[in-house]
């Protein structure tokens, strides 16, 4: 359980606050999806919840940060991190750069957690399937095209297996069948327990993955609720997030004058 | 009129991984083209044959009357804009201006001309109000928009962009359509590269499909996300527009957009067409 209280967040020698008084509760086994137009605070939310601001990136922070019940304001960025997942918006940024093959960089994470190396062996086997690229796995990282390099970085987190995971548009580079792959694995991780947050513009996606959603405005919190609920709400265009095909459908309709009942 | 016409492209990169198989295609001057197929069917490869960043590795890529495998880059550079998937990859300078200038400047723009092709560039993606800002201070949509600015202020009668709309939000996603009309309406030829088969389907007439370094189907939105097509869609990782699926199952023919849609059911109770 990752639980955010009244969180304020400001980046060094910014004018103003990034993030303002977010309460965010991250359930065990729950999948939470962040939307809100650009620059609305989406990533610095990311990287607030997985700790990186403001200990990798200086900046004042204001409220608490806690996992199961405990503040962990004054972990260290090394526990932090095994603790809670990051997926950075950029996977090129995921990449180790010292890993010379797919399956070299996707024990990367498990093999500086600690894990045995036999199991670690077997999540990389485990991660690269459940996301179908056990075909790339002795290709170069490097050298891969953009979506295969965010199935790479994702299939890094997955072998972390990691209690709370926070993933910046994970998969905004990826085909339709490379989004399901990622979608399916991310709700197994989740039925085994683990807390996710997930920021994301492609709203039909979350609206197979999330059990409730929240929309930033200007670094705060301004529309929340259960995914359907949110994501049918008329006032998400104005805050710049582009509603699922099925509600934006329905309202070319409603706009026509036409009453139609969508097929299922 | 600057045509691009590929013929028989393979391209194999170093290490022997195939990803362009025999790739004919033909591109008019001023058309507006969407790339699309699975992760690593040869994309963004296939593109970057079209400014000379990869030379075929056999057959033929020829923009206008130049061959692309012996004209310096320098000159293609003038003729084709290509706008990276990443823009990470693409921006250097330590303000806004001064990157959207250097692509403009190296094609040959000066002075008032040169001011007002960035000026205009930053304004058509909404950053005139960021010229002296670093673009590292800008999130990372912001910064893909200001990687397009920088290729639209070079002028190129071929403007190439690679997932244009991918970490945008809807406004972004509008700046960006609006973009494609306005570069259609001069004239200039228009080649996206994505996923968004929503995106593809508003704004381009044609959209070529990809699938294991070679074309496998091409033709307008409608052509491409008729029923009878999905099946070759979902080879190659795709799937049809939600509208195109509401409008088979509602017997509307092929209607890949929500407006298409909202016509086709506005047709039918009038009796029209």
């Amino acid at each position: 359980m990752l639980r955010l209280e009244g969180v304020s967040y400001r980046y060094a020698g910014a004018p103003r606050e990034s993030l303002r008084e977010i309460d965010l509760d991250l359930a065990d086994g729950e999948v939470v999806g962040v939307v809100g137009a650009s620059e609305s605070g989406k990533t610095t939310l990311a990287l607030v919840a997985a700790g990186l601001a403001p200990r990798a990136i200086g900046g004042a922070l204001d409220g608490h940060v806690l996992i199961d019940g405990e503040d962990v304001g004054d972990q260290p960025m090394h526990e932090m991190a095994t603790r809670v997942g990051i997926c950075f918006q950029n996977p090129h940024t995921q990449l180790s750069q010292v890993a010379d093959t797919v399956f070299e960089e996707v024990a990367f994470g498990p093999l500086n957690l600690g894990i045995e190396r036999l199991a670690v062996a077997r999540r990389v086997a485990q991660a690269l399937d459940a996301l179908g690229i056990g075909s790339l796995a002795e290709r170069d990282p490097r050298r891969l095209s953009g979506g295969q390099i965010q199935l790479v970085a994702v299939g890094g987190l997955l072998a972390m297996e990691p209690r709370h995971l926070v993933l910046d548009e994970p998969t905004a580079q990826l085909d339709p069948e490379g989004k399901r792959l990622v979608s399916d694995a991310l709700l197994s991780l989740a039925a085994r327990g683990t807390a996710m947050m997930i920021c994301e513009h492609d709203t039909d996606l979350l609206a197979r993955l999330c059990s409730s959603i929240v929309v930033l405005d200007a670094g705060r919190i301004v529309l929340a609720g259960p995914t359907t609920e949110v994501l049918a709400d008329p006032k998400l265009e104005e805050f710049g997030v582009q509603p699922p095909a099925p509600v934006a459908l329905q309202r070319a309709f409603e706009e026509a004058g036409l009453r139609v009942t969508l097929p299922a | 009129m600057t045509d691009i016409s590929c013929s028989g492209v393979r391209y194999d990169y170093a290490g022997g991984v195939r990803a362009l198989d025999g790739v004919d295609l033909e591109i008019a001057a001023g058309s507006r083209v969407a790339i699309v197929g699975q992760n690593g069917s040869g994309k963004t490869t296939l593109v970057r044959h079209f400014n000379g960043l990869l030379r075929a590795t056999e057959g033929r890529v020829l923009v206008g009357n130049l061959d692309t495998s012996t004209t310096r880059i320098a000159r293609l550079a003038a003729l084709v804009g290509l706008a990276f998937q990443d823009p990470d990859r693409q921006i250097f300078s330590g303000s806004a201006e001064a990157e959207v200038a250097f692509g403009a400047r190296n094609v040959g723009l000066r002075g008032a001309e040169l001011e007002a092709s960035v000026s205009e560039a930053l304004a058509s993606v909404g950053l005139d109000g960021e010229r002296k800002t670093n673009p590292y201070d800008l999130g990372y949509s912001r910064r893909k928009l200001l990687s397009i600015a920088s290729v639209l202020a070079m002028r190129t009668p071929i403007v190439v962009l690679d997932e244009p709309t991918t970490g945008q939000d809807a406004r972004g996603v509008r700046t960006i359509q609006s973009i494609v009309e306005r570069l259609a309406d001069e004239g200039r030829t228009v080649i996206a590269i994505s996923h968004d088969m929503r995106f593809v389907s508003a704004s381009f007439s044609r959209i070529v499909v990809m699938r294991s370094g070679r074309t496998i189907l091409d033709g307008t939105a409608a052509d491409v996300l008729e029923e009878p097509r999905w099946p070759v869609l979902r080879s190659t990782n795709l799937e049809p527009t939600y509208a195109a699926v509401v409008g088979a199952r509602l017997g509307l023919g092929a209607t890949p957009t929500d407006s298409a849609v909202v016509d086709a059911l506005v047709a039918r109770s009038t009796g029209v067409g």
